[in-house]
């Protein structure tokens, strides 16, 4: 019965079902091993080279080559923002020296027309001062006119009053005189 | 086994993981029948198939979260191709990656609990290092013909130690399928028993602790190491293929 059992489990195990020696080096099992490590070995061949291989290939392929067009793409783009920046700067640039030229024009018109309106004012202020001179002399003219007939009343009272017989003609030379003086 | 209970629960068969088991009923294991390695070799493939086919099934010039670890993977071992083996080796960059991608994904698939570890089989790792191997040593002799054995003539040595240099070389040659194959089967294979024994101490109370964080310990070290001895298998591989490309450096 022993045998029996040894015989079923094979040469390299014994009664127990424990590894007689290193179950490595048991030849009865080599040719089962070799023969699925070929089967699978041819496996994983085909799997690699026929599908997954070049299928990776395929995707770093298109990877490197959607990279360097982006790069190029970037590129160019880089080059039309920095066209698009000289072509701003010069019409900024140019925008400058336009506004510049308008507001010289702008300051050089209001300047005469401030000139014209200076110069009319001017001569209104000048005939307003002359009127207002002719004026005042007039009063000034009327005033003194007054005052000469007010002193010369006022002589003839004070003579008439201090008892003396007033000579109108004389008074009145007299204040004449006086005033003159 | 009632000897074993015994023991008080410190049963160690580290090796058990590797048994290989045919998947259904008990019968002997034939060179055809389904087995627990054939099972792990096939989530190889889905892995590999979801991870760069299912991964990039959108094609997106800005890729997926998968579709760029897929790329990742596309650009390292292309990378590593063309730095090795130069323009020439691109050509046999989808063996590379075939060699890679099945090595990467047995060594992690094996770190999930209870899975089965195929590239701790030297049957299976030396297949892998014999067949590149073969593959570049033919590889050699029709790209440069005779020519090839200047591989092994260095002719900027003295002229007396040329012939010494030569078997060196030689025999340094043979080797390489050899190393190449045991690194990786014995790097997967010692640390996977190393946690199986850790995993035996846990059963002791009183060590358990130190064990578990030893699991940890060790478990982390293989999660670098499946990496790495699947980098270097990948990148000797190239070394040998610029041999062959290249036999005169």
């Amino acid at each position: 019965m022993a045998t029996e059992t040894t015989e079923a489990a094979g040469v390299c195990v014994d009664a127990g079902g424990s590894a007689l020696g290193m179950p490595q080096l048991c030849a009865d099992w080599m040719p089962n091993q070799i023969f699925w490590l070929v089967v699978t070995l041819i496996a994983i061949y085909f799997v690699m080279s026929r599908i997954a291989l070049p299928r990776i290939a395929a995707v770093l392929a298109e990877r490197s080559g959607t990279i360097t067009n982006d790069i190029a793409a970037a590129e160019e783009l880089k080059n039309k923002a920095a066209e698009a920046e000289e072509a701003y700067n010069k019409a900024l640039a140019d925008a400058r020296t336009e506004a510049q030229k308008i507001v010289a024009e702008a300051k050089a018109e209001i300047q005469a027309e401030l000139d014209v309106e200076l110069k009319k004012a001017d001569a209104q202020i000048a005939a307003k001062t002359a009127e207002s001179e002719a004026a005042i002399a007039e009063i000034r003219a009327g005033a003194v006119q007054s005052v000469t007939e007010v002193a010369k009343d006022t002589a003839k009272e004070l003579v008439a009053a201090l008892g003396g017989n007033p000579d109108g003609a004389a008074v009145e030379s007299a204040v004449e005189a006086r005033m003159k003086g | 086994m009632a000897e074993e209970k015994a023991e008080g629960g410190l049963v160690f068969h580290p090796l058990d993981q590797f048994i290989v088991k045919p998947l259904f009923g008990d019968g002997p294991v034939q060179w055809y029948t389904p087995t627990n390695v054939t099972l792990w070799l096939a989530i190889a493939i889905l892995a590999t198939i979801a991870l760069f086919v299912i991964g990039s099934r959108g094609r997106g010039v800005v890729p997926s979260r998968v579709q760029s670890v897929a790329e990742l993977f596309y650009g390292f071992i292309y990378k590593m191709v063309e730095d090795v083996c130069g323009k020439e080796g691109v050509r046999y960059f989808p063996y590379i990656m075939t060699i890679f991608v099945f090595i990467f994904f047995s060594n992690y698939l094996a770190l999930i609990p209870m899975s089965y570890s195929p590239t701790s089989m030297i049957a299976i790792t030396a297949v892998l290092g014999f067949g590149v191997f073969i593959a570049v040593t033919v590889l050699g002799f029709v790209k440069n013909g005779p020519s090839f054995l200047g591989l092994f003539w260095m002719k900027d040595a003295p002229a007396i130690l040329r012939p010494i240099i030569a078997v060196i070389e030689v025999i340094s040659y043979f080797v390489r399928p050899v190393s190449h194959s045991i690194r990786l089967a014995g790097n997967i294979m010692a640390g996977h028993a190393v946690l199986k024994v850790f995993a035996g101490f846990a059963a002791l109370t009183l060590v358990s602790p130190v064990a578990i964080f030893g699991i940890v310990a060790i478990y982390g070290l293989e999660v670098l190491v499946c990496g790495i001895q699947a980098y270097v298998f990948t990148i000797l591989t190239c070394v040998y293929l610029k041999d062959a490309l290249h036999p005169h450096h």
